[in-house]
């Protein structure tokens, strides 16, 4: 079986298009448009609504609505007096359990909610009002966590698609989102609704560029410039484009159309649809970690456990040929980082453990019961090799000057291939002697250490 | 008619946690209680106010977040089921809420004559958000007063915390100035936690205590030290501090709340009495009245 997304789309939150399209010709556009969007979801087989709303916000990781079919009435908190919104939604109660569970396996914190009375938020309200009247197609709804960053919320979308994959969806993913969010702090009227700056407009239409040009990764690498750029700060970061960046596989060759961009009360509101189908241009590189499984830096101010991982840390020990340094984590016994022995250096086994709060990239392989846990064996070689190259600089040296290097597996059936794809993109072009042995166990929870002779 | 007055003012944070470990018949979840540093301070507020005389609470809670300008409830009564969205396991509450519209509009009136951007809430289908009844039921669960429910305009967010503090100390003396002309006596609410970081992970069962405790050092310094400024009266200091207090203990008064109590009140030199501290997820939770009907006029 396999499932796929068929189309994605921005749409915006506000209640206007729904309530009050006909007191503002751009509200209409924005009914229009999203009239439109529904109307190229209905040519396709999808069967699927997968919404990530900006409105929903939570704390205790990521919440995914299971109620089969929520109902209440919306009021927004601020545009009340527009009236009301009934709903009585149709939620695929299967994917949203489906989902839950995969991000758990993920490394995700998540659970489902289903409970009478639940609020769904206005921006959910809206998009599936407008673009699944009647309940046509099954919809899942997502918060949008407040404290996660972009590897989490990569991971969710991500987790996200192998639901989709294994239950062979025809999906449409949909960021409920506005562009520009700064809104006029005064009522107005219809007539008088803009973009509220010429900097927000700007910024409006350098997103719909990069959109127009299916480039969803770029703007995924914006998102942080634009959210201190035109965003007032409601969901802590603009995190909408990785989402729905990675739910297309973070590519940047998507076939894509604007069909409006409008102001709501000085926000920007724009319905943008893509499709997977490639524009014909190059694809471009991904430029950050491109992780598939979560670690856990969200308590980042929970320091009570797991810090040290039960293993006692050294301060390194100091001497004439001996080089340490704070950019690497600290040693687990009485040695150096490294220690110099006429032309050349000799490094202690160096591991992925992060200098000053010791996590551990990519997951630490068992919780401090001994449970087993998922880990990303990539994202943990990287960093062990970022760390080689800290200390080596310390003493003068850097990577291309490794001469010689043992590799520590704790489980070479799982993790050498990937431990090995790490090694070709970084010390494979560097060219040093290597061997790799599998051994039962590290100190810490890790999965890989090396230990690396170079020249000084 | 006599001149009207805050016989009280009340920091009475509001955690869905409270309400559920406190088990009244209106919430649907049930647990097997916890929180009880914090619950056992709202004893000691209540006892502490069954003593006052007061004719309606007025609440500004930080969950009705409003962008354009501040809103106010005006509907005579607010029946419903409330959900928390964030911790909807924890608080699926029935509530029947009485509001003084004419209060509420007393206080809109003043503020936008004073030049302020504001909105009565008229909408039938309108659902009282849960900060607010969080904090009513757990300083009156007996919901025998009627409620003047005041919005959160989110000015840190579209300007900055010194320009949200402005905003607040315009509102605060508006809020006074209506109750002086209104004739009645009333208890006034800042419904916020202190330093704000939450986890992100949750216990099992959330009743957990053994592993409840402040997200950080650095909270908890800046919690002891607003407590301290309050139980000595500095509230200039405070206000002269809210800033830093707000983004560097990413603190739930960035709503608006503690400045504007503070504010309506005068900006009081006299002491706040402590009735608790704890820690709810890793915020910071006080619980403090300022007993204004001792102080006299002057």
């Amino acid at each position: 079986m396999s499932g796929e997304i068929v189309k994605s789309l921005v749409v915006p939150a506000h209640p206007h298009p729904v309530l009050c399209p006909e007191k503002n010709e751009g509200w209409q556009r924005i009914r229009d448009a999203y009239d439109e969007a529904r109307r190229r979801i209905e040519e396709t087989d999808a069967d699927l609504l997968i919404i990530y709303s900006t409105l929903w916000p939570s704390v205790i990781g990521h919440q995914i609505q299971a109620d089969p079919n929520p109902e209440w009435v919306m009021v927004d908190a601020d545009f009340h007096d527009l009236g009301s919104i009934p709903y009585s939604l149709n939620i695929d109660t299967k994917f949203a359990h489906a989902w839950n569970a995969a991000n758990k396996e993920r490394g995700l914190e998540s659970r489902t909610v289903a409970y009478q009375g639940f609020p769904i938020d206005v921006g959910s309200v809206v998009a599936l009002e407008l673009l699944n009247p009647g309940n046509r197609i099954p919809a899942v709804i997502c918060s949008t966590n407040v404290y996660s960053n972009r590897a989490e919320t990569t991971v969710l979308a991500k987790a996200c698609m192998d639901v989709v994959k294994a239950q062979g969806k025809k999906a449409v993913a949909v960021s409920v989102m506005s562009l520009s969010n700064r809104m006029f702090t005064e009522p107005i009227e219809p007539h008088e609704d803009r973009i509220h700056s010429l900097k927000d407009d700007e910024w409006n239409r350098k997103i719909l560029e990069f959109l127009t040009e299916g480039r969803l990764e770029d703007i995924g690498q914006l998102s942080r410039t634009i959210h201190t750029q035109i965003r007032v700060k409601k969901v802590v970061a603009f995190k909408p484009m990785w989402w729905l960046s990675a739910m297309n596989d973070n590519r940047n060759d998507l076939t894509g159309e604007v069909l409006a961009y409008e102001a709501i009360h000085g926000a920007g509101a724009a319905v943008v649809v893509l499709d997977p189908e490639s524009n014909g241009t190059g694809d471009k590189e991904y430029d950050e970690d491109d992780v598939e499984f979560y670690g856990g830096d969200r308590n980042v101010l929970d320091v009570e456990e797991g810090d040290d991982h039960g293993v006692a840390l050294h301060d390194p020990t100091t001497g004439d040929t001996s080089f340490n340094t704070d950019k690497a984590p600290k040693p687990v016994g009485a040695y150096p980082h490294a220690r110099k022995e006429g032309n050349l250096l000799y490094l202690s086994g160096v591991g992925p453990r992060q200098p000053g709060d010791n996590s551990i990239p990519g997951g630490p392989i068992r919780d401090s019961d001994g449970n087993s846990l998922e880990y990303d064996i990539k994202a943990q070689t990287r960093a062990v090799i970022e760390n080689v190259s800290r200390i080596l600089e310390e003493a003068g040296s850097s990577l291309d000057k490794v001469i010689d290097v043992t590799s520590f597996l704790v489980d070479m059936d799982r993790d050498f291939a990937g431990y090995n794809e790490v090694w070709a993109e970084t010390l494979g072009k560097v060219g040093p002697t290597r061997t790799t042995l599998a051994i039962r166990a590290l100190p810490t929870p890790i999965a890989v250490e090396l230990k690396v002779i170079a020249k000084a | 008619m006599a001149k009207g007055s805050i016989v009280a003012g009340c920091l009475a944070p509001h955690p869905p946690h409270l309400v559920y470990a406190d088990n009244p018949p209106q919430n649907e979840p049930e647990s097997e209680g916890g929180w009880e540093q914090l619950r056992w301070g709202y004893d000691r507020l209540r006892e502490s106010l069954s003593k006052v005389d007061y004719d309606v609470i007025v609440i500004l809670s930080p969950h009705w977040q409003t962008y354009v300008g501040t809103h106010f409830i005006g509907l005579p009564q607010c029946t419903s089921k409330s959900v928390d969205p964030v911790f909807p396991n924890l608080f699926r509450f029935d509530y029947d809420i009485e509001i003084d519209v004419e209060l509420a509009r007393a206080i809109h009136d003043q503020a936008k004559s004073d030049g302020m951007s504001v909105k009565m809430m008229e909408n039938p289908d309108f659902r009282v958000d849960y900060g607010t009844i969080v904090s009513c039921h757990m300083l009156r669960p007996e919901w025998d007063k009627p409620i003047v429910s005041i919005s959160s305009n989110r000015g840190m967010d579209y300007y900055s915390p010194e320009v949200m503090q402005e905003m607040m100390l315009e509102l605060g003396r508006a809020t006074s100035k209506a109750i002086e002309a209104s004739g009645k006596r009333c208890l006034l609410v800042a419904s916020n936690s202190l330093s704000h970081r939450h986890f992100t992970t949750e216990t099992n069962p959330p009743e957990d205590m053994s592993k409840e405790h402040i997200t950080s050092h650095a909270m908890h310094l800046w919690d002891m030290r607003m407590i301290e400024l309050m139980r000595a009266g500095k509230s200039q200091q405070i206000l002269d501090e809210m800033p830093e207090f707000c983004e560097q203990a990413i603190s739930e008064a960035d709503g608006g709340a503690f400045s504007w109590i503070l504010s309506a009140m005068g900006v009081p030199e006299e002491p706040a009495i402590l009735h608790g501290y704890g820690t709810i997820i890793g915020t910071g939770n006080a619980i403090m009245e300022w007993p204004c009907h001792e102080w006299g006029d002057d």
